[in-house]
């Protein structure tokens, strides 16, 4: 844990694997939730780091960290949330060449895992799932998309995602969802925040 | 029965609604938003008896222009500007009282870039995530205003505090932005840092809400790649592929994988909101607060 201050009222903490973020995150939720943290305006998890601002004294807290013991990410007893999916998008087939299989082998091993959200960005709502093992790893397009759907499921580096609105985008698409992902009349308006657990469910593609 | 309301007349090349945003959100991926000039924003809106969280517009480089359905107190500030109520001058930086059906004219500044127009009760178009502030990266609150277009007011909330002196901002002849070092500055090397402070840089013309742009020398990196996405606060120097800082301002994405040399603490940011392209940029580095131990040295 490598704590860097940002400004005059951030901290930027560096961490070695996506599964310490995770926990360091849940830790500090925690330590919000109960009071044991200073007041903080933002806590910000992404790949590698978490990152806080609006702490009255970052310096403080870097002194104070070093004293944590931070346990592994809690096992998440809420339900998992469950995207119904078409896997009918048109990079099926270039991802199921990349994983060496077929279209219905890639969307058995896809709706077969579960998901994490790692962190949001990119888009109000915008989640950046972990969960496929490394081999299954895929390279964003050569050419990004100027206009990727609504609910578009698709697959970049480590990560899966839904894209929360049409938008420019480089990430290979291998279905679709009608889930809204980003309601800002719903509590929280993102479907996909920090931490929760995800499982794609696959629906028959009528083609 | 009360029609309080406002119809845009002349929209202006970018006018918008914004308070003080909404931060609190950037683990979802939302901008904070919110007026880039924080000072002026909250001046208007003090002028014509509003909390500072009341909505007001920020104009952009051409003003705007406005006709309020009822009688209305409204104060402009910001970027000082010609101010005229049906074709009237009528003073800037001091509440102006704007009959039922005449057209406020806020025009182009005499210097700066961005005013504010703050009306009693302020614009009360709908709150997204506690906030009325357009957000011009994720397009969340209301769109940039059009010719014609029709926004509702709030009702007043009393008499205007008193202000004897309005605070008149100089010009921006150069846009000076302190800055503390790091997260990133180990990702350049000690030539491309100094070129940081010692560069000749210019507000690009390619500058929004999103950041602030720069022309001038590339800063030489020690480390090529990029990060893996992380968070990125209000204020960031951060770096692209070409060397030259982009300061991040209010719309900004709230994760980024271009390392961030510096960051400019939020109470010198104002300015910046004011800085027209062209504008010389100088970046100051700022000395952590010495420890106590470094003190006694």
């Amino acid at each position: 844990m490598r704590p860097l201050p940002v400004g005059e009222h951030g901290l930027l903490i560096e961490l070695d694997s996506a599964e310490e973020v995770g926990a360091l995150h849940a830790e500090l939720l925690r330590r919000a939730a109960d009071g044991t943290l200073p007041p903080v305006g933002e806590i910000v998890p992404a790949a590698r780091t978490v990152f806080l601002d609006g702490l009255a004294d970052p310096r403080g807290l870097i002194a104070e960290l070093a004293t944590w013991h931070v346990p592994p990410r809690p096992a998440d007893d809420r339900p998992a949330v469950e995207i119904p999916v078409r896997y009918d998008g048109p990079d099926l087939a270039d991802v199921a060449a990349l994983w060496d299989t077929t279209p219905e082998e890639v969307v058995r091993r896809h709706s077969g895992t579960t998901f994490h959200v790692a962190f949001c960005g990119f888009a109000p709502g915008f989640g950046y799932l972990t969960g496929l093992p490394e081999p299954l790893h895929v390279p964003r397009r050569d050419t990004p998309r100027t206009k990727v759907p609504v609910g578009s499921v698709a697959l970049a580096g480590p990560y899966t995602g839904v894209y929360p609105r049409s938008s420019p985008g480089g990430w290979q698409l291998i279905g679709t969802t009608d889930a809204v992902l980003w309601d800002p009349r719903r509590e929280p308006a993102a479907l996909l925040t920090p931490g929760t657990r995800v499982h794609f469910v696959p629906l028959e593609t009528a083609r | 029965m009360t029609d309080r309301a406002l119809a845009v007349v002349r929209a202006g090349a970018l006018t918008t609604v914004q308070d003080l945003g909404r931060p609190g959100h950037a683990h979802l991926g939302v901008p904070r938003a919110g007026a880039l000039d924080g000072p002026a924003h909250r001046l208007a809106n003090r002028l014509v008896g509003n909390p500072e969280t009341a909505a007001t517009l920020e104009t952009t480089l051409t003003g705007c222009a406005v006709r309020v359905r009822t009688a209305t107190t409204v104060a402009v500030t910001g970027a000082p500007c010609p101010v005229t109520v049906d074709g009237r001058p009528a003073p800037w930086g001091a509440p102006v009282r704007v009959p039922a059906g005449a057209v406020l004219d806020a025009g182009t500044p005499v210097h700066g870039l961005r005013s504010h127009l703050a009306f009693a009760g302020g614009i009360a178009t709908e709150q997204v995530l506690g906030s009325r502030a357009a957000d011009l990266l994720s397009g969340l609150g209301p769109a940039p205003l059009t010719d014609g277009a029709v926004l509702p007011l709030g009702d007043p909330y009393g008499p205007p505090a008193a202000a004897d002196a309005v605070p008149h901002p100089g010009p921006v002849t150069e846009l000076c932005l302190p800055f503390l070092p790091g997260p990133r500055d180990a990702w350049f090397t000690g030539a491309g840092l100094r070129t940081l402070t010692t560069g000749r840089f210019r507000v690009s013309a390619a500058s929004n809400r999103i950041g602030l742009r720069t022309e001038g020398p590339p800063l030489e990196r020690a480390r090529t790649g990029e990060l893996p996405s992380e968070g990125m606060p209000l204020g960031a120097l951060q770096v692209p592929p070409n060397g030259l800082p982009v300061l991040f301002l209010h719309d900004h994405p709230t994760t980024g994988g271009y390392p961030v040399v510096g960051v400019v603490p939020e109470r010198f940011l104002a300015p910046a909101a004011q800085a027209v392209p062209g504008t010389p940029v100088r970046f100051v580095r700022l000395g952590r607060r010495p420890d106590r131990a470094a003190h006694s040295q």
